[in-house]
């Protein structure tokens, strides 16, 4: 977490300017200083993201420029979104979650149960989306403890909370597909607003709510700053532990949205939803440039890691693929992407 | 039952915890109504069998009185989905209608070699017979092949060891058959309706698995006797999500669709999902397995068909043991051993005959 590496590049820059660019020091020429910019980090991944697009069109023409298609494949793309921008914020801090998926599953659960849809049959349907949320935030309070204070490496507690979560979302369900009955909540999830899904709005709101919170606020400078050294964090006077708990509980709840989301997809709460969640949304970060090591996070980045496999997914599907094939190019995607963001930011060094 | 100690003491800490978090929300009133169903049905069949005695019009022999005791040991994959935690419950249920079975269920595992493991501890506890679903055929076939030789017999249900010697009878859902049902009646239904030049879509199971294999080249095998290919292919993943994402974006795939062959009931309910999201109806859904939902659907119109593959297939696992280790035969048939290999048929059950088969639906 806190290697060599890291640290000096921590200890050169300060925490506000961690999120905007790799170097202290801004380079003169204006290319250079274009590339070192958040967009121009992004540049790799719009350049993939672009040339899918140009393949859809090319190989499936109107069925996949129309309006209807681009907003399927938003709509796919807004449940993992939403758990990767959680998981942008738990990788910046320097720690990793493997429980997304159990988490989602056991919110979809618990929030479908016939005493949840009882309760929200005689009050509200905002009775499941609190209780999901809920769920989501205290699985997410248990990682976090255990990370922070239990001194538990991230990778066993959410090891651990990927088991129990799928095994207790089992047991409650009962290995059943829990429909819901409530049709106000999936009208209302399902439907549209000024012609946009209700889902791909969340999306938008969970997007730009994070990208405010990483880039414009002391959380997010703190996150960043026990990503990249904590000790310097704690010398600093960040309250480390606390820290690293409160991004747990961040993105517990973001797996709650997650699973109000696709409950409303799905029409449905089971403990089968959320299956390798955990790996897609790791993947969507990684590619999108923030460090799996902490101490640096883009939050557009990852917004534009999930929009790649998710056109991916779509442009395959709509030219009749299979999905080995379809594996085969996401494993190149992932390996191209970033060896094109390393590219761009192998210039800026030589250069700068 | 199924779980570890360390993981149950893991799940119920957390569950503490979790109630702390939240209010208390429970699904007792679902598992206390189908439980005691299950269990009134259960025990209402076996009661009145073993009054029937012999003489019940099907039963034809003794062979639902109580025997001598036999210890069977049932072992399965993990039951993360409706289709295979009906498996399980069918299977003891199975075993609560008689006396004289003293069942053992391992616990579900999808890890090859600790399902290996479970079967070796059945042959250490020198149990009569052993039922075993193997998580991978293949992987399971030299240990079953050594409890044979220890003297257990086994029977192998729905996924076969891919040698001979290893099971003493076999027992399966018929996967090819299951594409040829589909295939015959969309081909049955193209000539009904007259749809010229139909677009025809399949929404496969995991596509890695050769049961989902089996039953797509059944499918191909039977359109092709009607001159139709299969337009739009997708795989899903058994699971719900799966099975609304990957629908999704089969609708953006092809604007029309007239026929949709879904492999698999679970995942039949994200493809209702998907195209309700969608609001398309235009096409005939059918689908596989056979869920009290997609009955449901049946009835209430919203889905054309679905093809039988039914989970009730480990209770027959279990009764066949029970002959095997009391040394009885089948009682319908002359022969006086029980048969090497029982395959099922995959009828097609459309809105014709759903009330007929409605109590074979598994709530998924």
């Amino acid at each position: 977490m806190s290697s060599d590496i890291t640290a000096t590049t921590a200890g050169e820059q300060s925490p506000s300017e961690a999120a905007d660019s790799t170097q202290s020091a801004a380079p003169a020429n204006p290319v250079v200083r274009f590339l070192s910019t958040g967009f121009g980090r992004n540049l790799g991944l719009i350049i993939a993201l672009l040339l899918l697009c140009v393949v859809g069109f090319a190989t499936a023409g109107d069925r996949f420029a129309s309006a209807d298609n681009l907003l399927t494949i938003l709509r796919l793309g807004s449940v993992i979104g939403v758990v990767s921008i959680g998981m942008t914020f738990v990788i910046s801090g320097g720690g990793i979650d493997l429980s997304v998926g159990a988490i989602v599953a056991l919110s979809s659960v618990w929030a479908t149960t016939l005493a949840t849809q009882q309760m929200a049959a005689d009050l509200h349907w905002v009775v499941m989306v609190f209780t999901a949320i809920a769920v989501g935030a205290g699985c997410g309070l248990i990682n976090g403890l255990l990370v922070a204070y239990g001194r538990v490496a991230p990778f066993i507690a959410t090891l651990a909370m990927l088991a129990s979560a799928r095994g207790l979302a089992e047991i409650i369900a009962q290995r059943r597909t829990q429909i819901i009955r409530d049709r106000d909540f999936i009208t209302f999830f399902g439907g549209s607003a000024f012609g946009i899904p209700v889902l791909v709005i969340i999306f938008v709101l969970v997007a730009v709510t994070g990208w405010v919170l990483l880039n414009r606020t002391t959380f997010g400078r703190r996150t960043l700053a026990i990503g990249g050294n904590p000790e310097a964090a704690r010398l600093a006077g960040i309250r480390v532990q606390r820290q690293t708990a409160m991004l747990y509980v961040l993105l517990g709840v973001a797996c709650g949205i997650a699973a109000v989301m696709l409950m409303a997809r799905t029409t449905t709460g089971t403990s089968t939803h959320g299956m390798l969640y955990e790996l897609d949304a790791i993947a969507a970060v990684v590619i999108g440039g923030t460090l799996l090591s902490g101490g640096r996070g883009t939050i557009v980045g990852t917004v534009l890691g999930v929009l790649i496999f998710t056109t991916l997914t779509n442009v395959f599907t709509l030219n009749n693929l299979d999905t080995s094939t379809q594996a085969v190019a996401k494993g190149i995607i992932i390996v191209a992407a970033v060896l094109l963001q390393q590219r761009v930011a192998g210039r800026h060094q030589s250069s700068g | 039952m199924k779980n570890t100690r360390t993981r149950s003491a893991l799940v119920a800490a957390f569950a503490g915890l979790a109630l702390v978090v939240t209010g208390c929300t429970s699904n007792d009133p679902q598992t206390t109504d189908t439980a005691a169903d299950d269990t009134a049905n259960d025990a209402g069949t076996s009661d009145s069998t073993a009054d029937d005695g012999g003489d019940a019009a099907g039963a034809g022999s003794g062979n639902d009185e109580v025997g001598d005791t036999v210890v069977i040991g049932f072992s399965g994959p993990a039951a993360d989905h409706g289709w295979l935690a009906a498996i399980n419950s069918s299977a003891t249920g199975a075993a609560e209608q008689y006396e004289d079975i003293d069942l053992r269920v391992a616990e579900g595992t999808n890890d090859p070699s600790q399902q290996i493991a479970l079967v070796e501890t059945f042959i250490n506890d020198g149990v009569d017979a052993i039922v075993l679903l193997p998580t991978d055929g293949a992987a399971l076939t030299e240990v079953a092949m050594r409890a044979m030789q220890a003297g257990i017999p086994v029977v192998n249900v729905d996924r076969e060891f891919s040698s001979e010697f290893a099971a003493r009878t076999t027992i399966l859902g018929d996967n090819y058959g299951m594409g040829v049902s589909a295939g015959t009646y969309a081909c049955q239904l193209i000539e009904d309706e007259g749809i010229s030049d139909p677009v025809i879509a399949e929404i496969a199971g995991i596509d890695s698995l050769p049961l989902t294999q089996d039953r797509s080249q059944g499918f191909e095998d039977a359109l092709a006797e009607c001159d139709q290919t299969v337009d739009n292919r997708v795989a899903a993943e058994f699971t719900v999500e799966s099975g609304e994402r990957v629908t999704s974006n089969l609708l953006q795939a092809a604007p029309e669709i007239d026929i949709i062959w879904n492999h698999d009931d679970d995942q039949g309910v994200g493809v209702m999902a998907a195209l309700d999201n969608a609001g398309r109806d235009e096409m005939k859904l059918i689908g596989g397995a056979g869920s009290a939902n997609a009955m449901r659907w049946i009835q209430e119109g919203r889905m054309e068909a679905t093809v039988l593959y039914p989970p009730t297939q480990a209770a027959d696992g279990i009764k066949l043991a029970r002959l095997l280790a009391q040394g009885k035969g089948m009682s319908d048939l002359v022969q006086v051993e029980v048969p090497r290999r029982i395959v099922l048929n995959a009828p097609v059950v459309n809105a014709d005959n759903v009330e007929e088969y409605m109590d074979l639906g598994f709530e998924s």
